[in-house]
């Protein structure tokens, strides 16, 4: 497949001089210099002292250390050795199971959890960054009552009070607002608490919850089902605006059962094909084989088509602009050839209509109980949230709530803005808030108590598929947290229970009853009427086998923690019976539906085809107007994809990761279709004012090839009002534009506003020049040829392969790294991973800006062909462990050297600083300490989580990705103790640990049948600028799309207006309109969208 | 018009230069004897302890194993510093009385960890492991000195770089037979080279010289 070009940024391919220049600095500006003013006098004090101490610094005494060892010392712990503890952190509310590395008491790094089905020993970025949330010093510490410190005791005794004087009133007027509930234990806590107080009621709020598809589930099938994909049997998935590769709950699991059916070696030419329509580019979309870009409004007319194709009734509407006929005509038959193996998914942000089409289509492609699974839900009490918390406010703006807790939710700053939340709560006399942070909702409440973390209480959680693990603590509240079992215990009566005790009741009670499946979701109103227990067996055969007579609890319950899984806890597949009704019909809304759904104005089926038009105008022919009166736009909602809906804000590893495809840091923005912005004239970084129903947000416009046009994304999250000195202020507030009826989308208008923001994007950073880097081609192309075409090479002859030198040849180990970029999804948790297991520090919004961030390893986003739709394409780049590395030559003091295994070694107490080995780095994987940023990260509580096994780095000293050498030393030193080499397999380093879908592979060349050995053998492998000689050891499988033949070609009826043109043409018109001051075009929007200053 | 300079400015001005050199040549020297002098490698130096815990009463005459206190040695990286338990095990009944033994005693009550001085302290940027060297018949005394004969423990080598390096990369002159690894009182024999070389072979003892090897 011929492509002309690659390119990171419209900048890039408009040819924008500056950006040009940026490119060919060896660091981007500002990174290399001084940024405050020296004046002469300055320079020669400070000069002055330095000669005068030079030389000092070597005269110091090592200072004298203290052992101080235990008084009983735990039998299992060996002192410079790590503890596992299988545990589990909660994922969009569901349980993700992960082992917590411990040094000394210490947790220090979270891992994903092998035995786990949600995790099978991979983790996201997101789960990776806890681990820095437990040491955040900004986190809540102290109970406050009306802003000031009191005690738990003070707490315990004014709440045993108030329970006490409500329990006489039944409860009426008290009220809990939790997140959905997916603790068995909290579901049993507050079952109690209902039998406690008959009259409370319980509510519960997600900002990014799935009340779309409850009820989608409620429209499809007349209750509440959940739906599992088996990705590993699919071969044809279609997503409906679903990133279900990152950003649903179970994602990590469906990421690699995904990548399973990618995984292209010699031999074994198979692959799933993914078509994904996106209303905003993700990492999903990145994958798929075809893409097409719709705006919400369209996503139905999307499935009604596929639906109507496969012979479901209700009619065609006709399709967004763009798709053409007969590419739905393809689709459709590639989903027909496959029945129960093919699969559609539906995102959710889609309305019940389209979950419910995608539910209808399954169960026609008998896909239902082969690639969709259908479960109980795993929520209990399972509710619409909105209904949910509409119901709340009204109930507290009428007056009938005597007393409000909040536990571990923040409405004050996602609820949505039309409810208007904060003025109903002031009117509720007692209101009490559990939170980790003293974030919105506790400023408005009278009492906040810190939350516990995750990792300093006793808890469980379900995961997407139902299964259950126990939370356990790995060290004591480093504040005065307390769980909210504690708190619920508290309620309840019982302050003295312990997290631990409640917990395992709930667990002894539910193994007595021999229901581990169901334990604490049965609750009387766990879903809504003619609730589903259908299909459900009481205890499960499992436990049955776990549990049955003759074995105890105790040993159940142990194994049940160690193994971090509780064995029979999974859901049982059910099935789910399509109602009759399920409603094709445009007209017919299905009574379930609630207020915020019918004014949403997306009535089902008649929306599709009414608004559509309607937007599509707005696309084109408002576009005069539109910068003086605003342009229609549809405004999209979406969690941020790594503070998510705010709860991470104050997370610097999150809040530094480069956001996937946008490569975004410490900021969201709105995100707009090239075509978009060269409509209103906007360029990168200026200001827009965005308005929904009458509320208006500022925001600085993020241009970003594959938006649909007009469609405007706003990731919430940011904006935070109070949380901590990290997350405090940076971005906007894009929650004020939320409404219940416009939760995921809504009609709104953008115009100009004044002003600039400089945003944080590391899309230039460390460029190696526009080489082609990427390899790409075609399942098709590879089984007709064996290999794929590389269009022109890099345009450089091959480097010489002769040297002066004689070759080294390594005896013993010789290690390598083999990264698949056909399963490499960028969803950058290796990123994190690395910089967990590194120490790698943080360096800020302003030092990202001047191209200062110290990731090790980075995820490069290339996009290639068409701007409003391009292919994407991501390629994670640690240290290439060169075997003639050119920064080795250039260091003048030896302080970066070759090892004996083939590792180009960093050695920190050697380095000065001179900085040439990141200048003569062809790479770019080098990064330099440019101020004390592991000082600066504070010591305190935070030095606790560092890795005792890696140096903290200091100023002015070079590192880079190392393979995880401290990892190698340890394998080696364990296979010696046990006399024997180091196996395949054994040394991982972390970021190929975390990697959800196995992209990366680490291991011996010189051993033939090792992992990487076999992957250098495949067809795909390639090295990148191995031209220059530098013979990298870091390898690369290359990308291969499995695109429709069908659909491939250019199908009559594709009405994309630049389809046909080339990526020249784009560039070229870019540049030609730049001249003409006449014709706004794609000028600005490209010569202005720089990321760089 | 008189002569600026006095003819003995000739001789001051020659012994400044040459003086100037000695003083550059003999600091340089002075401070290359002053960085590998005890005072800063702190070789021979008995450290104070808050108990005057004596090895060689423990070793030396009892005949305690190293490893019946140091119970890491052989699987972790850190030999690993006797919790209080241990003492207690013996000085709940022995000398259970002793001033000398009023900390110990304390530490146990209380919980509070008793705070030894650290005797050999590796600097912070090197990562070393026990465990390997004594599977691969290094004994203790190799490095540690005849602790059995220290009543209280001084650093018996240096520690620097240059001191790892001489076993780094000739270990034939200082492995031993595994059995001898915890004996003390073990000496070189004449033949050493041979047998050294001859135990490299069979323990296959690689010359790990790379720096990441324990910089990291």
């Amino acid at each position: 497949m011929s492509r002309t070009r690659f390119w990171r940024s419209l900048d890039e391919l408009a040819g924008d001089e500056e950006l040009l220049a940026a490119l060919h600095r060896e660091f981007p500006e500002n990174a290399a210099e001084l940024l405050d003013p020296v004046s002469r006098r300055r320079f020669l004090e400070l000069m002055g002292a330095s000669l005068a101490l030079a030389g000092a610094t070597a005269c110091v005494r090592q200072p004298a250390e203290r052992i101080v060892p235990y008084v009983r010392q735990p039998e299992e712990l060996v002192p410079g050795k790590p503890l596992y503890y299988a545990s589990a952190a909660p994922r969009f509310g569901a349980a993700h199971g992960i082992l917590v590395e411990s040094h000394m008491g210490r947790p220090t790094k979270i891992e994903g959890n092998p035995l786990h089905p949600a995790s099978l020993g991979a983790t996201d970025a997101v789960v990776q960054a806890e681990i820095l949330s437990l040491y955040d010093p900004d986190r809540a510490q102290v109970v406050l009552r009306g802003g000031r410190i009191t005690t738990w005791e003070a707490f315990l005794a004014t709440f045993a009070a108030l329970i006490s004087e409500q329990e006489r009133r039944g409860g009426a007027g008290f009220r809990l607002l939790t997140p959905a509930v997916t603790s068995p234990t909290l579901a049993r806590q507050l079952q109690l608490l209902q039998q406690r107080l008959p009259e409370a009621r319980f509510h519960a709020f997600d900002a990014a919850g799935r009340d779309n598809l409850r009820r989608g589930a409620l429209r499809a099938f007349g209750e509440y089902v959940d739906t599992c994909y088996r990705l590993d049997r699919a071969d044809v998935i279609v997503a409906l605006d679903a990133d279900f590769l990152t950003a649903m709950p179970g994602s990590v699991r469906y990421a690699r059962d995904f990548a399973d059916r990618r995984r292209v070696r010699a031999g074994q030419l198979e692959m799933n094909r993914l078509y994904a329509f996106e209303c905003t580019p993700s990492p999903t979309g990145a994958m798929a084989d075809h893409r097409w870009s719709v705006r919400p409004s369209g996503i139905e007319a999307v499935a009604r088509a596929i639906g109507s194709r496969l012979g479901l009734a209700g009619g065609a509407p006709a399709l967004p602009e763009g798709i053409g006929e007969a590419w739905i005509d393809a689709l459709a038959e590639d989903l027909r050839a496959r029945p129960g193996r093919s699969l559609l998914i539906a995102g959710d942000a889609q309305p019940p209509a389209v979950h419910a089409l995608a539910h209808a289509i399954n169960a026609q492609l008998g896909n239902a109980g082969e690639t969709v699974v259908y479960i109980d839900p795993v929520a209990a009490a399972p509710v619409d949230q909105l209904a949910s918390l509409t119901d709340l406010v009204a109930a507290m703006g009428a007056g009938q709530v005597g007393a409000l807790g909040i536990l571990g939710c923040n409405p004050v700053f996602d609820a949505p803005a039309d409810l208007d939340f904060t003025a109903a709560l002031a009117s509720v006399p007692v209101r009490f808030h559990l939170g980790l942070y003293r974030d919105e909702t506790a400023e408005h409440c009278h009492w906040h108590v810190p939350e516990a973390h995750l990792l300093e209480a006793w808890g469980d959680l379900r995961a997407w598929d139902g299964t259950a693990a126990v939370i356990q603590p790995l060290i004591e509240p480093l504040y005065d947290g307390h769980s909210v079992h504690e708190l619920l215990a508290a309620l309840l009566g019982q302050p003295e229970r312990d997290g631990y005790d409640i917990v395992r009741a709930t667990w002894q009670e539910a193994w007595e009853a021999g229901g581990l499946a169901s334990a604490g979701s049965a609750s009387a109103d766990a879903a809504p009427a003619g609730a589903p227990v259908a299909g459900r067996t009481t205890g499960a055969p499992g436990v049955g086998a776990a549990a049955g007579p003759g074995n105890d609890f105790e040993a159940f319950w142990k194994r049940s923690i160690h193994d971090g899984v509780i064995p029979g806890s999974e859901a049982i597949p059910r099935d789910a019976a399509l109602r009759a009704d399920w409603d094709l019909d445009p007209g017919g809304l299905p009574e379930e539906g609630s207020p915020a759904e019918v004014a949403a104005g997306r009535d089902p089926g008649g929306a599709a085809a009414g608004s559509e038009p309607a937007a599509g105008q707005a696309g084109g022919a408002e576009s005069a107007a539109g910068q003086a009166e605003g342009a229609a736009v549809e405004v999209l909602f979406r969690p941020d994809p790594t503070i998510h809906d705010g709860r991470h804000a104050n997370n610097g590893w999150l809040q530094e990761l480069p956001k996937p495809l946008t490569l975004l840091t410490w900021s969201n923005a709105a995100l707009l279709a090239p075509a978009t912005a060269e409509r209103l004239g906007l360029a990168n970084e200026q200001h827009v004012s965005i308005e929904v129903a009458g509320r208006s947000v500022v925001a600085p416009v993020w241009i970003l090839p594959g938006q649909p046009d007009g469609a405007v994304t706003l990731h919430f999250g940011y904006g935070r009002r109070r949380t901590g000195r990290v997350g405090t202020g940076t971005g906007f507030d894009a929650y004020p534009l939320r409404t219940t009826a416009g939760f995921w989308d809504a009609p709104g208008l953008v115009r100009r506003a004044g002003g600039r923001t400089r945003l944080a994007t590391t899309q230039h950073h460390h460029s190696m020049e526009g080489r082609d880097l990427v390899r790409v081609g075609t399942l098709e192309e590879l089984r007709a040829t064996g290999g794929i075409d590389v269009p022109g090479g890099h345009g450089h002859p091959p480097g010489p392969a002769e040297s002066l030198h004689p070759p080294w040849s390594y005896e013993g180990y010789s290690w390598a790294m083999q990264i698949d970029l056909n399963v490499c999804i960028g969803c950058n948790g290796c990123m994190t991973a690395c910089q967990a297991e590194n120490n790698v520090p943080v360096v800020g919004e302003e030092q990202v800006r001047a191209g200062r961030e110290m990731h090790w390893l980075r995820v490069d986003r290339y996009w290639a062909d068409r701007l409003d739709n391009p292919e994407t394409f991501f390629q994670p780049l640690p240290c290439m462990h060169c075997e003639n590395a050119p920064c080795e030559v250039v260091c003048p003091v030896a302080a970066t050297v070759h090892g004996d295994e083939g590792l180009n070694e960093m050695i920190y107490n050697r380095c000065v600083g001179t900085r040439y080995c990141a200048n003569n780095c062809p790479y770019k994987v080098r990064r330099f300490n440019f101020l004390a940023y592991a000082d600066a990260e504070g010591g305190g509580v935070r030095q606790l989580g560092r890795n005792p096994d890696v140096t903290v780095r200091s100023r002015g000293v070079m590192e880079k990705c190392t393979y995880c050498v401290q990892r190698i030393n340890e394998a080696r030193i364990t296979a010696k103790n046990e006399w024997r080499p180091i196996r395949d397999g054994e040394v991982v380093p972390a970021c190929a640990q975390a990697c959800p879908t196995r992209a990366i592979s680490f291991g011996d060349i010189n051993d033939p049948d090792s992992e990487v050995s076999r992957l250098r053998a495949e067809p795909l492998h390639y090295g990148i600028l191995t031209e220059l000689g530098t013979r990298p050891r870091t390898n690369y499988l290359a990308r291969l799309r499995n695109p429709n033949p069908a659909i491939a070609g250019d199908p009559a009826g594709a009405a994309v207006a630049r389809a046909a043109d080339s990526v020249e043409a784009d560039a070229d018109a870019a540049i030609a309109r730049d001249t003409d001051p006449a014709d706004t075009a794609v000028a600005p929007a490209l010569a202005d969208s720089r990321g760089l200053p | 018009m008189a002569q600026i300079f006095h003819p003995s400015t000739n001789t001051i001005s020659r012994l400044t230069i040459f003086g100037a050199a000695f003083v550059l040549i003999g600091s340089t020297w002075a401070l290359g004897v002053i960085t590998r002098s005890s005072y800063v490698n702190q070789v021979g130096v008995a450290r104070e302890q808050p108990v005057p815990f004596s090895h060689k009463h423990h070793v030396d005459g009892i005949g305690i194993d190293c490893r019946y206190c140091h119970t890491a040695v052989e699987v972790g990286p850190f030999a690993g510093i006797p919790p209080t338990s241990t003492c207690m095990g013996c000085h709940s009944q022995i000398w259970a009385d002793s001033p000398m033994l009023e900390p110990v005693r304390a530490s146990w009550r209380t919980g509070e960890s008793l705070a030894w001085s650290r005797v050999h302290d590796l600097a912070d940027f090197v990562y070393f492991d026990h465990s390997v060297h004594i599977t691969k018949g290094i004994g203790c005394d190799t490095c540690h000195g005849r602790v059995d004969q220290m009543p209280l423990v001084w650093r018996q080598h240096t520690l620097y770089m240059e001191w790892c390096l001489q076993c780094h990369r000739q270990p034939e002159r200082y492995v031993r037979p595994l059995e001898e690894v915890f004996n003390p009182r073990w000496s070189p024999p004449p033949d050493q080279p041979a047998r050294g070389s001859a135990l490299v072979r069979e323990y296959d003892i690689e010359r790990l010289t790379s720096c990441n090897t324990c910089h990291r």
